[in-house]
């Protein structure tokens, strides 16, 4: 098993959940896809997509919702197989 | 009392604003800053700074609670909330005022019924205004719509009733895209919303945006002209002008006056403005909001006018009464202000998170530079995009574009892109010249540009 990581593409704040009021887009550990949404990144009111770019067995986040991020900075990690 | 000691709750050029009026008035100023916005100039020119919280704006500037306990124990005697944020938020206001400290603006009751959209519109039509044409609330089904639209005629917009900030809107130009458009509207509102209600509002075809700047003492208000801010982005001003020009004497009269009537029938205290869309076509206006607070472009006003706004809402929320008869207001020249945003417009205007490099500023008679940048300055990625105003008067709007233009080509911003190089284009553009532009210019002008 290899561990995969997933960076956001700019600084900001790091969001898993679409809307204050709506669940996360995926649990911690949780299986997913390539292309898959797991976070959003909000970018001077500008809101960014961070999507998975491989399949994977599990997902661990390392930031918790609305915290802040650093340009390319790792958000979770995949565990591919 | 007057106020001695001022909290500021906000940052950027708008803190920096409130500074600048608060010590030209003898009061001490303590800002109210996030971890973030440590090395910023508002930091460096305020008496005192404290910190309010992380970055995000949620944990620091949109934190209520803490904003109004931190201002409490710096010993302050009012809070200043600037735009955004915390301005129009009538419970903040209200913790503000249990505290003991006074708010700088209105009433949290004015607030309550100008910023509730449906009761704000009750009040514009109880005194006459106009409201854009359109159905009274959530429309029951297709038949309605249809109905409304034969009536009002098309095209038309479906709007979310719990919508805001532009999202939800669909253009409809017939029937039959009615009958197609709706079912999806009310469906995409309902996921997005949590609510399925859409309403119905007719487009005003080759509209301008028109606001009325008002000052209120709680007893009396008085108006202070008008600004045309039709240039806009996806909703967004970028481009602002003080006074409107092009338009009939009557209906400028008749604009103020009702402005006017409007505010005083909320007892409005502080700055505010009235926004209307005006239709060229029939000469008629339509209420679409009240701002309950400073606004971005007031510094257009201010040059017109010949007065300080900030100053003017801090002696108010000190207990002074007016200042000025509304037969004192007397405006002169042409004042154009233009939105800085760190912005790059030539990649669908992507935000840019970043370190200035350099800054060399525009100045000379009749040029005024609002902003908290410098050489060195890293703009958070946290807050919205704009790091700059450049604000110029001139004797007409002619003279105005000269000298815009003269202050653009001075101005220089490196190290990140910015929406400067647009404004070079769009002075120079003959719609703009000429006057010639409405609320749905600026983006097809846009596209085309890119091209």
């Amino acid at each position: 098993m290899t561990k995969h990581t997933v960076r956001t593409p700019m600084p900001g704040t790091f969001y898993r959940k679409p809307g204050p009021d709506q669940p996360v887009y995926k649990n911690q550990g949780e299986a997913v896809r390539n292309g898959e949404v797991i976070g959003l990144v909000e970018v001077m009111k500008t809101y960014f997509e961070v999507k998975s770019d491989r399949d994977g067995a599990r997902i661990h986040f390392l930031v918790d919702d609305a915290e802040a991020v650093d340009g390319d900075q790792v958000i979770a990690e995949i565990e591919v197989s | 009392m007057p106020i001695r000691s001022l909290f500021v709750a906000n940052r950027g050029e708008i803190a920096l604003r409130i500074i600048r009026s608060a010590r030209e008035l003898g009061i001490k100023t303590i800002l109210g800053h996030s971890a973030a916005d440590a090395e910023s100039l508002p930091v460096r020119l305020a008496d005192t700074a404290i910190e309010i919280g992380p970055g995000p704006a949620a944990k620091s500037y949109l934190n209520a609670e803490r904003v109004v306990r931190l201002a409490s124990e710096s010993g302050a005697d009012a809070i200043h909330p600037g735009y955004g944020f915390l301005a129009e938020n009538a419970d903040f206001v209200d913790g503000v005022e249990r505290a003991g400290l006074t708010f700088v603006g209105p009433s949290a009751e004015s607030i309550r019924l100008m910023g509730d959209k449906a009761k704000a519109r009750e009040i514009a039509r109880e005194v006459g205004i106009a409201t854009v044409p359109g159905s009274e609330g959530t429309l029951s089904g297709l038949e309605e719509a249809q109905a409304l639209a034969e009536k009002v005629g098309y095209p038309v917009m479906i709007k979310a009733v719990s919508g805001g900030g532009g999202k939800g809107i669909r253009t409809v130009c017939n029937p039959t895209e009615l009958a197609k458009d709706l079912p999806q509207a009310q469906a995409e509102a309902k996921a997005a919303f949590g609510d399925g209600g859409v309403y119905l509002e007719k487009v005003i075809q080759g509209a301008r945006h028109l606001e009325v700047q008002l000052l209120g003492d709680g007893f009396d208000v008085i108006h202070l002209h008008e600004r045309d801010c039709s240039l806009q982005r996806r909703r967004q001003k970028i481009w602002e002008e003080a006074p409107a020009t092009g338009l009939p004497a009557s209906v400028m009269e008749k604009l103020h006056k009702t402005a006017v009537e409007l505010a005083r029938r909320v007892n409005y205290r502080s700055a505010g403005t009235i926004e209307f869309l005006y239709d060229p076509d029939r000469a008629e206006f339509y209420f679409i909001e009240m701002n309950t607070r400073i606004q971005v472009e007031h510094p257009t006003t201010e040059l017109v006018a010949g007065l300080d706004l900030v100053g003017e809402m801090l002696r108010i929320s000190g207990g002074e009464r007016l200042r000025f008869r509304q037969d004192e207001i007397d405006i002169r020249g042409h004042a154009i202000e233009v939105r800085l945003n760190a912005e790059d417009p030539d990649r669908q205007f992507l935000p840019q998170p970043g370190v200035i490099e350099d800054v060399r500023v525009p100045g000379g008679l009749g040029v005024r530079f609002d902003s908290h940048i410098f050489p060195g300055y890293r703009i958070p990625p946290f807050y919205d995009s704009l790091i700059g105003k450049l604000i110029v008067l001139g004797d007409n709007r002619s003279h105005a574009l000269d000298r815009l233009q003269r202050a653009l080509h001075e101005l220089s911003i490196t190290g990140v892109k910015t929406t400067a190089g647009l404004f070079e284009d769009l002075v120079s553009s003959p719609e703009v010249r000429s006057g010639d532009y409405h609320t749905k210019w600026l983006e097809p002008w846009l596209a085309a540009r890119g091209r």
